[in-house]
């Protein structure tokens, strides 16, 4: 794992209403969550970063919205929202970390583990201290590196006690929202579907937050800095930094922690990546661009939106020398074995679209029809977002291979498997 | 002016569906099937003319899969 600053941290400005001063060391010198150097153990956590933040939950809600802290797990949901709907059920909620890293492009939750597994843990202890929380779950996938890590943190904690644990099944969809909450019910870690909003009635029927691992640690630093603090890094419209994961046909793959709106060339450049070719933005629900185009462009959710693209897993795949159709074909096949199986659309409809795009691969003529007539009709037809984030990959393919990749394409459908290899090595359950 | 359109619509969960295709026999001007059988429903509130048709296709599904419930409770 690499940590990347591309630029000081050392400017934490004037402390903002909930911060204070953080003692003068090298905490966030080079990189927020991911110092180059991890605080030994507990004490050395609290020696470094002080005392755990005791705010309120209205003083969360306005300085999450005063950054617009959004959550890192993918769906890139305002955190200030999240809050205020645990405040206004006016019940003691159930908390849960999903510490599980589900796509496979991403390790930033490997990394934090590894580097600042405390950070991580004083976020969701601070806000089930301002939403008095029922109910404290930190969800890892069973018989992981990070698994294991995290337990040895939380055990070192004073408030072990109040932490649960959850051993999640090493498959895509188990770490999805309600999966963790069916879960965390006493059921299995399928989906619950989307008609009973898990804010409401989650876990054992209580108002129910679910956090990225990320996004816990950045409301950790929220909390200590305070919103001045927090915002003297960043773009100003969405300050603070984000962990990116980079990998694929690159030399130095891993973590690299950035100030939001750095041109995501710098940490392309940082990781040994090829000056062209095309690269898969978001994770495996992501969307591919070029290379060129996406060194120029901002890591901000504003300038990611206006490029097509969104942060997703905050994942880059380069794929350097490898076939986007190839590529894509063996995504859909990962993600139609990892369908959950209880929706027709995605039990039915993943499976027909990864054989379509195998069969594109094979250069048969009429696949391109047969995946534009079924991408609509399975997008959002599922309990859960896996199949819309399939069909949104497939869709992102077919448009290079129809514009830019379109020689390619035709290279396909007269002569068949281009020989490319995959980039990524997906297994499956 | 008599309502076209009440203020209600139909809300397929997609978990219990198990594809027995009766809601789009009561109802085939709103409910269509996909290839596997799945419903796939017109979008915006049902009109005053197929509200009792509607209502049977709801009552039709064996799982209660499909529901008739006031636009502003169904999710988004």
């Amino acid at each position: 794992m690499t940590a990347y600053a591309a630029s000081p941290m050392t400017d934490r400005g004037p402390a903002g209403t909930m911060g204070r001063a953080v003692p003068g060391d090298d905490a966030w010198r080079d990189g927020r969550l991911l110092p180059s150097s991890p605080a030994p153990g507990y004490s050395g956590h609290r020696a470094r970063y002080g005392p755990l933040p005791t705010p309120s939950l209205a003083a969360l809600i306005a300085a999450t919205s005063a950054v617009s802290l959004v959550g890192r797990g993918g769906a890139g949901f305002p955190v200030s929202r999240k809050l205020s709907a645990l405040a206004d059920a006016g019940r003691p909620p159930v908390l849960i970390v999903n510490w599980c890293e589900g796509d496979p492009t991403a390790v930033k939750d490997e990394a934090l583990a590894h580097r600042s597994p405390h950070l991580v843990l004083d976020g969701v202890l601070a806000l089930a201290g301002a939403a008095r929380a029922r109910r404290l779950i930190i969800a890892c996938r069973a018989g992981s590196a990070t698994a294991g890590r995290v337990g040895a943190a939380v055990a070192q904690r004073p408030e072990a006690g109040r932490c649960e644990v959850l051993s999640v099944p090493p498959r895509l969809v188990a770490s999805e929202a309600s999966s963790l909450v069916s879960l965390a019910s006493g059921g299995g870690a399928r989906p619950l579907g989307r008609l009973a909003p898990i804010w409401e009635r989650g876990v054992d029927g209580a108002p129910t937050m679910v956090l990225n691992a990320e996004t816990s640690a950045q409301l950790a630093v929220l909390a200590m800095l305070g919103p001045a603090g927090f915002a003297t890094v960043g773009d100003p419209g969405e300050p603070g930094t984000a962990v990116l994961s980079v990998s694929g046909r690159v030399a130095r793959p891993g973590t690299y922690e950035i100030p939001t709106g750095t041109a995501i060339g710098i940490p392309l450049l940082a990781a040994g990546a090829p000056g062209s070719g095309w690269a898969l933005v978001g994770g495996l629900a992501g969307r591919w661009v070029e290379v060129e185009r996406l060194g120029r462009t901002a890591f901000s959710g504003a300038a990611l939106q206006a490029a097509g693209l969104s942060r997703g897993v905050g994942s880059i795949v380069v794929l350097g020398d490898g076939c986007l159709l190839v590529e894509t074909a063996g995504i859909l096949g990962y993600l139609a074995r990892e369908s959950a199986g209880r929706c027709g659309p995605c039990m039915f409809g993943l499976p027909a679209i990864a054989a379509d795009l195998a069969a594109l691969v094979a250069g048969d003529p009429a696949a391109p029809e047969r995946l534009r007539r079924r991408l609509p009709v399975i997008d959002g037809r599922g309990g859960c977002a896996h199949p819309d984030g399939a069909v949104a990959l497939a869709g992102s393919a077919l448009a290079a291979l129809s514009g830019p990749l379109r020689g390619h394409l035709d290279a396909h459908l007269r002569g068949g498997p281009c020989g490319a290899r995959p980039v990524l090595s997906l297994g499956g359950s | 002016m008599a309502r076209t359109a009440t203020d209600l619509t139909l809300q397929w969960n997609p978990i219990d569906c198990r594809a027995f295709g009766l809601c789009a026999e009561e109802l085939p001007e709103g409910i269509v099937l996909d290839e596997w059988g799945y419903p796939l429903l017109a979008a915006g509130p049902i009109p005053v003319r197929l509200l009792r048709r509607a209502r049977a296709a709801a009552a039709a599904c064996p799982v209660l899969a499909l529901k008739l419930v006031a636009r502003s409770r169904s999710a988004s």
